[in-house]
């Protein structure tokens, strides 16, 4: 018994990734085991180790933790990432949710049909330009502090992060408008925990080819 | 200005309806301004109302909350419907993913054009994937509530996922007495009992024109 947290899921980003993202900028090692295969998952089901049947699980605390966003908040909770009270939890929560939708649309796009990834592509930049990115830039300019809410380091700085990042894959000067956000993004970078984890050798997954996309496909009945 | 949370949404379920369920069961009195019209969309977003362009709003407490999890999260703590702790409030928080999920397929299913439609799917999700996990929840502990022996959000929208799948599969509790016997004693709680009574803010279930009214409004294809 380790006592660190311990990631199943596939070998790649996904719905992991955030968590993994939050645990490194937590600064808490973790370990991870992998699905492979549809027997892999199978066994996990068959133990019982998934309320749901699905991945993300993650053990903590004596705890088999399923479901992202509840995964999610258990850590920010557990690691004071998560504000000083409730109303800074709520704007928390709401910024967290622009970036995991933003991010979800990212994710989704190598599991459409060919056919529609070139519009698909265009949609989340505009979406990124217009939707998501003016709100954390203005939130930004307006209370002229380092982070997001409250002065203080936060789980939305790191999904924000994730997301910029995320989002720059898909068109690398996607930041040219937000002077804001690249000020932000060069802050965050130089945080230690997150520094490391930019890293290479560190338990950041990179994007997902197509030999991985056939993989999760054929594991996952998509 | 009443003091009363104001929520902002098209007049019937979608995603707002799991948060009129969570401030009835509080027994906190709210207001609505329905969505009717594309302008009226627009008019918010211009006056800059809704931070992602997007509904569910909330106005509460000085703030304008958009986010459904957001919202929900916010109004769980607020009411003490989450948890005595951080653990519990894991244990409340996968429970309610679960019933998220589930209710939105039927969200889902009434935005689908009718011949892509698959609610034997929806069913069997419910009977053999959510269901048997609150069944054997409450088994398990033998308590009246999911989590800590004290009504919380998970309770609710349990109780609503229950609601929302029966309207569409009567007999789908046939297999799980411990979920029956918690839908009677959730649907004798005052506060809920009351919003299950004909004239409370409770929707309907959606109709042909709720969900023209919707694309029209937000000009999905």
């Amino acid at each position: 018994m380790a006592g660190k947290p311990k990631l199943h899921y596939a070998n790649g980003r996904g719905k992991m990734e955030s968590i993994r993202w939050l645990l490194a900028a937590a600064g808490v090692e973790f370990e991870e085991e992998f699905v492979e295969t549809k027997e892999d998952l199978e066994k996990l089901r068959k133990d019982g180790a998934l309320l749901f049947q699905q991945v993300p699980m993650v053990e903590i605390d004596g705890m088999k933790m399923v479901q992202t966003r509840a995964i999610l908040s258990y850590i920010a909770g557990k690691y004071n990432l998560y504000g000083k009270d409730l109303k800074e939890r709520a704007l928390i929560d709401m910024y967290v949710e622009g970036t995991t939708d933003l991010m979800g649309m990212i994710m989704q796009l190598p599991f459409q049909p060919p056919e529609a990834q070139e519009k698909n592509l265009a949609l989340i930049i505009e979406r990124a330009a217009t939707r998501y990115f003016p709100v954390y830039e203005k939130v930004l300019k307006d209370h002229g502090q380092e982070f997001l809410v409250g002065s203080r380091f936060s789980w939305a700085d790191v999904h924000l992060f994730e997301a910029i990042l995320m989002a720059e894959e898909c068109k690398p000067d996607i930041l040219s408008s937000f002077p804001q956000l690249q000020a932000f993004k060069g802050r965050i970078s130089n945080i230690p925990t997150v520094k490391k984890f930019l890293q290479p050798g560190s338990q950041r997954k990179p994007p997902a080819d197509d030999k991985l996309i056939a993989k999760v496909k054929k594991i996952f009945n998509i | 200005m009443t003091g009363k949370p104001k929520l902002t949404y098209f007049n019937g379920r979608g995603r707002m309806e799991s948060i009129r369920w969570l401030l009835a069961a509080a027994g906190v009195e709210f207001e609505e301004e329905f969505l009717e019209t594309r302008a009226q969309y627009q008019k918010l977003i211009k006056d800059g109302a809704l931070l992602f362009e997007q509904v569910p709003l909330v106005e509460i407490d000085g703030m304008k909350l958009v986010q459904t999890r957001a919202i929900l999260n916010y109004l769980a703590a607020k009411y003490k419907l989450y948890g005595k702790d951080l653990k519990e409030r894991a244990q409340i928080d996968m429970y309610v993913e679960g019933t998220t999920d589930l209710m939105g397929m039927i969200i889902t299913f009434d935005f689908t054009p009718p011949k892509q439609r698959n609610l034997a799917l929806i069913i069997e999700r419910a009977t053999t994937r959510y269901f048997p996990v609150y069944e054997k929840a409450l088994k398990q502990h033998g308590q009246e509530f999911l989590v800590g022996s004290q009504f919380s959000w998970a309770d609710v929208q349990l109780l609503e996922a229950i609601l929302m799948v029966e309207e569409r599969e009567p007999t789908v509790l046939s297999k799980f007495p411990l979920l029956q016997a918690f839908k009677a004693r959730m649907s004798n709680i005052p506060t809920i009992k009351k919003f299950l009574q004909p004239g409370s803010p409770r929707k309907p279930r959606p109709d042909d024109q709720y969900v023209a009214t919707v694309m029209e409004v937000l000009k999905k294809d």
